[in-house]
């Protein structure tokens, strides 16, 4: 057995057993980030702000929430909104984090392939983020099936439709995902399962993957450097801390990203109290009625892009071109070809590619919204051919990419 | 024995009672998500054809599902061709279009413009005509039939009578 001796002050008792000192070395004061980098590097704790802000509403939201198809829209509409005190605050909060966490991983992807953060050891960070997009993003998706209204009810029957993976007619899977052969109490139930237990409880795991991933690797840095953090940090708990190109985690980092985040929590409140309007659709305000379809069915902004590469295409079509654009992004790291972890501005063709596929998947996300008529078919089939074009060129234009 | 051969025993014994297990709670698992014996048993619509007025669509209601019923005009009837006309559902001497009234896409419900006589879904701009065919992808394939029965006057959906069969194997339904 361990030796212990009478403890000092209740830090020392607690040191002795949970050696918390050690802890706080390891997780914060003694965790290295470089510091040749920029605001962007605080989507992470913004996302995790945010993630803790949809936790402790959806608590909140649970108590008074019923899933069942006779009463989940009332005790949303009526119940939290209207008899609850402050039962308006968590479904905002709620509804307005669901929509902006899916920006602020879409700018943080996007700044992790702008730096070539992805790669030369880092591959595993980029896989634990792309499984958590898909699993925010089935979070997203089941918690908007739970207030069981119009586009609930649609957008339910829509996407558990393409399981049946069109010319393949797979009905039977189709019903047995939904229990039934229309998405009713069967399907409700298990969706509000899915929502509050089962996708948390994966996604809290992959943030501990995600944030494990980081750590042998590091955090990449704005000029593409290869730092060596065992030196820089000795040079820096030495007492040369200008000279050193790393600092503490705790709180020299973190009192950085906490002014960013605290920037970020003055445009999320304004959204909640003055603008929740864009995360709350008119047509969920009327039940779900099986027999009458909205006039126009579509997604959250956020899974726009991807419904427009799946709806110029005849059926069989579209299902490829859409599960090719749900994967895609999981082999980002080995379609790069290039040994160059730098960013995109300093990699020649890579710069043109990194710009183009982000106006694209803005012009989709713009396309998705409209109506699939006349000029809006024709360029969101165009976009969406550019997007599976772009992803077959990469591997030769990252081939021959020059070694900065 | 030496021990490692029997650790090695037990652990072999252990995976294998483990994979059983697995496997059992597995079937369980999948079982549960099935849809339940009383939604599967809920019910047949049985139709009274003698109500429906000619070109105006009525929507009923099978296995939570939307069902179309259009009768259709003379005129109609004799401007079909060979593909729409074995679509036909003949009672009583009137020919009707009956069919599960969700896209064959993604599965929204159409809407029916009597004029122009044909049925236009508003999510994927799919067409069909007034026999359920597609003549504007993205739908697959026209409307489908819900398995029926035709008993005198009246159609009852979910059983399948000697007329659904003959379409099922001709292909004209799924």
């Amino acid at each position: 057995m361990a030796h212990f001796t009478k403890a000092t002050s209740v830090k020392d008792w607690l040191d002795q057993r949970l050696a918390i000192v050690k802890v706080e070395k390891v997780m914060a004061s003694e965790y290295w980030i470089p510091k040749n980098i920029n605001f962007l590097w605080a989507m992470g704790m913004i996302l995790a702000v945010t993630f803790s802000l949809l936790l402790v509403s959806g608590i909140f939201l649970l108590m008074y929430y019923q899933p069942n198809i006779d009463t989940a829209f009332y005790s949303v509409n009526y119940t939290i909104m209207r008899e609850v005190d402050f039962g308006w605050l968590w479904r905002h909060v709620h509804g307005v984090a669901a929509s902006v966490i899916f920006l602020i991983m879409y700018i943080h992807m996007f700044t992790g392939i702008y730096y070539g953060s992805y790669k030369k050891g880092r591959e595993m960070i980029w896989l634990s983020g792309m499984l958590l997009f898909v699993t925010f993003s089935a979070e997203a998706f089941s918690g908007y099936m739970l207030p069981w209204g119009q586009m609930s009810y649609w957008a339910g029957m829509v996407i558990t439709n393409l399981f049946a993976g069109g010319s393949l007619h797979a009905d039977g899977l189709v019903e047995w995902i939904r229990g039934d052969y229309v998405p009713a109490q069967a399907f409700l139930s298990r969706f509000f399962m899915l929502h509050v237990i089962l996708l948390p409880l994966a996604i809290m795991g992959l943030i501990g993957l995600h944030f494990a991933a980081l750590r042998i690797p590091h955090v990449n840095n704005q000029d593409g450097e290869e730092i060596d953090f065992e030196a820089e940090s000795k040079k820096y708990l030495a007492g040369d801390k200008a000279g050193s190109k790393v600092m503490r985690f705790g709180n020299d980092f973190m009192s950085k990203d906490m002014t960013i985040v605290g920037l970020y929590l003055v445009f999320f409140f304004y959204l909640v109290f003055y603008n929740y309007g864009f995360a709350m659709d008119p047509v969920n305000f009327d039940p779900a009625d099986g027999l009458k379809t909205p006039a126009h069915i579509y997604p959250e902004w956020y899974f726009l892009w991807s419904y427009e590469i799946l709806r110029p295409f005849s059926v069989d079509v579209g299902l490829i071109a859409f599960g090719f654009a749900q994967v895609i992004f999981f082999a980002l790291p080995f379609l790069d070809r290039s040994p160059n972890a730098v960013a995109a501005n300093r990699r020649g063709l890579f710069a043109i590619w990194f710009w183009v596929m982000l106006v694209n998947m803005i012009v989709l996300t713009a396309m998705g919204k409209l109506p699939p008529e006349g000029i809006y078919s024709t360029i969101g089939y165009v976009a969406a051919l550019l997007f599976m074009a772009q992803w077959l060129v990469l591997p030769f234009i990252t081939k021959f990419e020059k070694k900065v | 024995m030496k021990n490692n051969t029997r650790r090695g025993f037990m652990g072999k014994a252990f995976g294998a009672v483990a994979a059983v297990g697995a496997i059992g709670s597995l079937v369980a698992m999948k079982k549960t998500w099935d849809p339940l014996p009383s939604v599967k048993a809920a019910g047949f619509t049985t139709l009274d054809m003698s109500v429906y007025q000619e070109n105006k669509l009525a929507v009923e209601k099978w296995r939570g599902k939307p069902i179309f019923v259009l009768k259709k005009t003379a005129a109609m009837v004799a401007d079909q061709t060979e593909i729409q006309s074995v679509r036909d559902i003949v009672v009583d001497g009137a020919h009707y279009m009956v069919s599960i009234g969700l896209c064959t896409h993604l599965g929204c419900i159409p809407s029916y413009n009597a004029n122009d006589k044909d049925f236009l879904c508003a999510c994927h701009g799919g067409k069909f005509d007034y026999a359920g065919e597609v003549t504007k992808v993205p739908p697959p394939r026209g409307l489908d039939i819900p398995p029926f029965k035709i008993e005198g006057n009246t159609l009852v959906l979910g059983e399948k009578g000697p007329e659904y069969m003959k379409m099922k194997e001709t292909g004209v339904t799924l």
